[in-house]
C-alpha cells in the first residue's frame, strides 16, 4: 500500500512535467494543426538554459530565493525568445503549405537543435550533473520513511500546478486568451474578424515555450542535463497531449500525469526483467488511442467533409 | 477513332527483353567491377560508395512510401533494423565459409527483407489507417519499439543477439558486389512500380486518397504494400550494411536514422526516384568532406530539411525524373502551395 | 426490379439529419436529376450511396445486391463511379495518368507481374492506354493527354474528373455538379456530352445540379431535397409546377 502511494506520488511528480510540455504541443495544434516537433528540444534548451543560469547565479549568491526565480525565470524568457524564433523562421514563412511540409521543416528545427547543443562551445555532448542548486531532501513522510514526498517534487507539482493555474486565468480570463481560442475555432474567420493571428500565434509559441522551459528546469535539477534529454519526454509529453485530445488544454494536463503515473507504475510493478521496455509503453498508448479513439479523451471528432 | 492523330506519342522504348538482358549484364558486371574499385580504390572512398549504395536503397525504398504513395513514414531504419540483426545475427551464429558464402549472403539478405517486411505488415496494417502528422508519430513510435526490442533482447534460443551492448563480430562479407547488385535491384522495383499501369494507384493515394478510393482503388491494400515493399528494401540495406561494418549498434537505428533517410527524399523530391538516388549521393558525400568537423554532419541534414521546406519544397527534382518517363512528360510544376489543404483543415477544426 | 434501389436512407451528422428516408429507383440509361437548395443533403446522398459516409439507417442495392455498408473501392468495382462537386482530380499526374487510374481495377497481373514486365503487364499496360486514349477523345481531350490535371481549364477538369470515373466502367455515373463553373456555352457542350454518355456507355446517370435549365431539359426525371426531406418527385413540369419546391427556393410566400 506504501509503496502505491509512493509510485503515485512519483507518477504526479513526472506527469506535471509531462504536462508542462503537453501544453505546449496542445496550444500549437489548437491554433495552427502543427505538431510542434521542436517542442522536446525547447524542453532541452530550457534544462541547458537553466544550468548555466544557476551555475552564473551561484557564483555570487548563496541564497536559493535569489537563485531559483532567477533559474526559472531566466529560462523562461529564454525559451520564449526562442520560441518566437522558430516560429517565425522556420514555420511562418511556411503559413499556407501543406501541413507536411511543416512538419518537415519541424524535424529540421528539432535536428539543428539537438546538434548544435552537442557543439562543445555550446553544452557538449556529454551528460552534465546540475549545480548544486537544490538537493532532494525529503519534505514530508511517513515514520517508517516508505512515503517520501521530496522538496522536488513539491517544486515540481508546485510550480506546474501555478502555471496551469496562470494559464487557466490567461486563456479564459484575459482579451488575448479569448482571441487565442478565437484563433482555434477557426483561423480564417478569425483573421477577417480583424485578430491579429501572426500575434496570436507568436504568443503561443511563446507561452507554450516557456512552460516547457520550467519542465525543464525541473528535470534538469532531477535528473541531469544532456543534449538528447528531449527526445523521449518531448514523444511522451506528445503522447500525452493525443491521450487527452490534442488541441484542449485540460486534456493536455490530465494526459500527462495519466503518462506520469502510467510509467511509474509499469516501472514499479513490471519484473524487472521487462523494465527495459517501460519507454515502449508510451508508443503503444500512443498507437492504441490513435487506432481507437484518435480524438483523444477530451477532443471533438470531426470526419472529413468530401 | 483515329487514336494516332494525337500528339500522344509511345516514348520510344526497348524491347522488355533487351532492358531485362542489359540489366543482368550490368548485374554481372558489377562483379568484377567491384573486384577491379576493391584493388584499386582508396579504403576511405570504397567506404563512401558502399555507404552510397546503402542510402541509395534506403532512400529509393522510403520513396515508394513517403514520396510517391504520399503516406509520411519516422520508423524506416527500425526495418532497417530488423534485416540488419537478422542478416548480422545468423551470420555470426553460421559462420560460412567458402563456397557457402554467396549462398548464405543470398539467403540472409532475402530472410532480413522479407522479416522487415512481415515487420512493415505489422506496422502498417493499423498505422496506415491514420493520416500525414500521426503517421509520421505512429511509425516513429513502432521504430522506437523495434528499438527497445533489440535492446532488452540478449538472444533468441541459440542465436546471440547482444542486446545495449550491440552486436559484434560479424563476418564481413557485404563488398561492392552486394551493395550495389541489391541497389540495383531496389530502383528497379520501384522504378518499375512507379511506373507502369498498377503502380499509378500509389500516386493517385498521395494526390487524393478519397478520389482514389472512388475510383475503385483499394487504397488500404496500396498502402500497406508500398509499406511492405519498402520495409523489404530497407532490410535488405540493413544487412548489407551489417556484413560491411561488422558490427550493430541499436543506437544507430533510432528515429535520428531515419530522419537521415527522410533527408534524402526530402532533398531529392519527393515522388523522383532519380532524385532519391541523387540526393542520397550527395548526402552521403557532401558531410564527409567535412568529416573534420563531425557534428557538422547533422547539423547539414537539419538545415537540408528548413532551408528545402522554405526555398523548394519540391526538393531538387520536383516528382520528375532525370530524364523523361512514358505519361509524364510535362512535369508539375512545385507543389509550393496547396490553398485546398488549408481550407480543409479549417473545415475540420 | 431497378439496377439501383435506394429505400429509407438517413443519415445524421451531430445532431443535424442530413437525409431522411430517402428512395430512388435508376435504371440502367436512365437520366435522373437531384435538386435542392444549399445544404439541402444532396452530396450527402451521394456520398452516402459511395461509400465515403456509412448511412444511419436505410439500404442501397446495385442490381439486387446490398451495398451498403461497403467500402468505396467496392461499391465502385461493384458498377457505380462518381465525380466531386470540388473537384477531386489527382492533380500532380497527367491527364493520361488520371485515367489511368481508372483502370487499375481491371488489371489483372500482380506485382511480381510489373516489375518482372511479363508479357501480360506489357499486353495490358499497352491496351489501357489505348483505351484511355479513346475514351479522352470521346469526351474532347485527347490534345491535352499530357498535360498536369491542374493546369487544365476548370471546364476541362471536370470533363476530366468524367472520363476518371468511365474508365471503371460503371453501370451507373453519379455527377455532382459537373456545370458549376462553366459558361453558357460549355453547359451546352455538356448536356450534349451526358447525353452521349447515356447512350454510347449505357449507364444511368444520377445528376445534381443547380443549374435549373440543364436539369429540366436532359433530366427525365427529378428528386427536390430540402433540409434532407424529399419534397418532390417527378417528370420536370411536374417538379416545376410543384408549390412546394418554389418554396423551398424562394423561402415562404408572404
Ligand atoms: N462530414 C460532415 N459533417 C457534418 N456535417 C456535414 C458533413 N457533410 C455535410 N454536412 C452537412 O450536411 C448538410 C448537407 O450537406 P450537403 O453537402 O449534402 O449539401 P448539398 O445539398 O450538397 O449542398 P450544396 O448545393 O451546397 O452542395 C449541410 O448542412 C452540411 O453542413
Ligand atoms: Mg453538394
Amino acid at each position: 500500500m506504501d509503496q502505491l502511494i509512493q509510485q503515485l506520488i512519483n507518477g504526479l511528480s513526472v506527469g506535471a512535467t509531462y504536462a508542462l510540455i503537453a501544453l505546449g504541443y496542445t496550444m500549437v495544434y489548437g491554433i495552427l494543426r502543427l505538431i510542434n516537433f521542436a517542442h522536446g528540444e525547447v524542453y532541452m534548451v530550457g534544462a541547458v538554459s537553466s544550468y548555466y543560469l544557476a551555475e552564473w547565479s551561484m557564483g555570487w549568491t548563496h541564497s536559493l530565493w535569489v537563485s531559483l526565480p532567477i533559474v526559472v525565470v531566466g529560462s523562461m524568457v529564454t525559451c520564449a525568445i526562442l520560441g518566437f524564433l522558430i516560429e517565425f523562421l522556420a514555420y511562418r514563412p511556411l503559413r499556407d503549405r501543406p501541413r507536411l511540409v511543416v512538419l518537415i521543416s519541424a524535424i529540421g528545427v528539432s535536428l539543428l537543435l539537438q546538434n548544435l547543443a552537442q557543439f562543445q562551445a555550446i553544452f557538449g555532448p556529454t551528460p552534465k550533473r546540475f549545480p548544486e542548486l537544490i538537493q532532494s531532501t525529503p519534505v514530508l513522510y511517513n515514520a517508517a520513511h516508505t512515503i517520501v514526498l521530496t522538496n522536488l517534487d513539491i517544486l515540481s507539482l508546485g510550480l506546474s500546478l501555478g502555471l496551469m493555474v496562470i494559464m487557466t486565468w490567461v486563456v479564459l480570463g484575459t482579451k488575448t486568451g479569448l482571441a487565442l481560442r478565437a484563433v482555434s475555432f477557426r483561423f480564417d474567420i478569425s483573421m477577417l474578424m480583424g485578430i491579429n493571428t501572426g500575434k496570436i500565434i507568436s504568443f503561443t509559441f511563446m507561452f507554450g515555450s516557456a512552460l516547457a522551459a520550467v519542465a525543464g528546469t525541473i528535470d534538469a535539477i532531477r535528473y541531469d542535463v544532456r543534449p538528447l534529454m528531449g527526445l523521449m519526454p518531448g514523444l511522451k509529453a506528445f503522447v500525452a497531449a493525443v491521450l487527452g485530445g490534442i488541441g484542449s488544454i485540460p486534456g493536455a494536463v490530465v494526459g500527462g500525469l495519466l503518462m506520469g503515473l502510467s510509467e511509474t507504475l509499469v516501472k514499479g510493478y513490471l519484473p524487472s526483467a521487462y523494465t527495459g521496455y517501460a519507454d515502449a509503453v508510451a508508443f503503444v498508448v500512443l498507437i492504441v488511442i490513435l487506432l481507437v479513439r484518435p480524438t483523444g479523451l477530451f477532443g471533438r471528432v470531426a470526419p472529413e467533409k468530401v | 477513332m483515329n487514336v494516332n492523330m494525337t500528339p500522344f506519342r509511345r516514348l520510344p522504348t526497348l524491347p522488355v527483353w533487351v532492358i531485362n538482358s542489359a540489366l543482368t549484364a550490368i548485374l554481372v558486371g558489377l562483379w568484377p567491377l567491384g573486384r577491379a574499385l576493391e584493388q584499386n580504390l582508396n579504403p576511405y572512398y570504397l567506404q563512401i560508395l558502399i555507404l552510397v549504395g546503402i542510402n541509395i536503397m534506403l532512400a529509393v525504398s522510403l520513396n515508394l512510401v513517403n514520396g510517391i504513395t504520399g503516406q509520411f513514414s519516422l520508423g524506416h531504419a527500425g526495418f532497417m533494423a530488423v534485416g540488419a540483426y537478422t542478416a548480422g545475427v545468423l551470420l555470426r551464429h553460421y559462420q560460412p565459409e567458402g563456397g557457402a558464402i554467396v549462398p548464405a549472403m543470398l539467403g540472409v539478405l532475402i530472410l532480413g527483407g522479407l522479416l522487415a517486411a512481415a515487420a512493415g505488415l505489422i506496422v502498417g496494417i493499423p498505422t496506415l489507417r491514420l493520416q500525414g502528422d500521426y503517421l509520421a508519430i505512429a511509425t516513429l513510435g513502432f521504430g522506437e519499439i523495434i528499438n527497445v526490442v533489440i535492446i532488452n533482447t540478449e538472444s533468441v534460443g541459440p542465436f546471440y543477439v547482444g542486446g545495449s551492448a550491440g552486436l559484434h563480430g560479424i563476418p564481413i562479407y557485404a563488398n561492392f558486389f552486394w551493395t550495389f547488385g541489391a541497389a540495383l535491384f531496389c530502383v528497379v522495383c520501384v522504378w518499375r512500380l512507379a511506373y507502369s499501369n498498377k503502380g499509378k494507384a500509389f500516386a493517385a493515394i498521395r494526390e487524393d486518397e478519397i478520389a482514389a478510393g472512388a475510383m475503385g482503388v483499394n487504397t488500404t491494400y496500396y498502402k500497406v504494400a508500398a509499406f511492405v515493399i519498402g520495409a523489404f528494401f530497407a532490410g535488405v540495406a540493413g544487412g548489407v550494411s551489417a556484413t560491411w561494418f561488422g558490427n550493430l549498434d541499436p543506437e544507430s537505428f533510432r528515429f535520428m536514422r531515419s530522419i537521415e533517410i527522410v533527408a534524402m527524399v526530402v532533398l531529392g523530391g519527393s515522388g523522383s526516384i532519380t532524385g532519391a538516388i541523387v540526393a542520397a549521393i550527395l548526402l552521403t558525400w557532401l558531410p564527409e568532406q567535412l568529416r573534420a568537423v563531425q557534428e557538422w554532419r547533422l547539423v547539414i541534414y537539419a538545415l537540408v530539411l528548413i532551408l528545402m521546406m522554405i526555398f523548394r519544397p519540391a526538393g531538387l527534382l520536383g516528382n520528375r525524373e532525370l530524364w523523361p518517363v512514358p505519361g509524364r512528360r510535362k512535369p508539375a510544376p512545385p507543389a509550393t502551395s496547396d490553398p485546398d489543404s488549408r481550407q480543409r483543415m479549417m473545415a475540420e477544426g | 426490379m431497378a439496377l439501383l434501389e435506394i429505400s429509407n436512407l438517413s443519415v445524421v451528422f451531430g445532431g443535424l439529419k442530413a437525409l431522411c428516408d430517402f428512395d430512388l429507383s435508376l435504371e440502367q440509361g436512365e437520366l435522373v436529376g437531384l435538386i435542392g437548395p444549399n445544404g439541402a443533403g444532396k452530396t450527402t446522398t451521394f456520398n452516402i450511396v459511395t461509400g465515403v459516409y456509412r448511412p444511419a439507417a436505410g439500404g442501397v442495392r446495385l442490381g439486387g445486391r446490398s451495398i451498403a455498408g461497403l467500402n468505396p473501392y467496392q461499391i465502385n468495382h461493384r458498377g457505380i463511379a462518381r465525380t466531386f462537386q470540388n473537384i477531386r482530380l489527382f492533380a500532380g499526374m497527367s491527364v493520361l495518368d488520371n485515367v489511368l487510374v481508372g483502370f487499375n481495377q481491371s488489371l489483372r497481373h500482380g506485382f511480381v507481374g510489373t516489375v518482372l514486365r511479363t508479357p501480360r503487364h506489357q499486353r495490358e499496360d499497352k491496351r489501357n492506354q489505348d483505351r484511355a486514349m479513346e475514351l479522352l477523345a470521346k469526351l474532347g481531350l485527347d490534345d491535352r493527354a499530357m498535360e498536369t490535371a491542374h493546369n487544365l481549364p476548370y471546364g476541362d477538369q471536370r470533363r476530366l474528373e468524367i472520363a476518371r470515373a468511365l474508365a471503371t466502367n460503371p453501370k451507373i455515373l453519379l455527377l455532382d455538379e459537373p456545370a458549376a463553373g462553366m459558361n453558357p456555352q460549355e453547359k451546352i457542350e455538356l448536356a450534349a456530352m451526358i447525353e452521349m454518355i447515356r447512350t454510347q456507355f449505357r449507364v444511368g446517370i444520377w445528376l445534381i445540379e443547380h443549374d435549373m435549365k440543364l436539369v429540366m431539359s436532359i433530366c427525365q426525371r427529378i428528386t427536390v431535397l430540402d433540409h434532407g426531406q424529399t419534397i418532390a418527385v417527378g417528370t420536370p413540369d411536374q417538379v416545376r409546377a410543384d408549390p412546394r419546391v418554389c418554396e423551398a427556393y424562394l423561402g415562404e410566400p408572404t
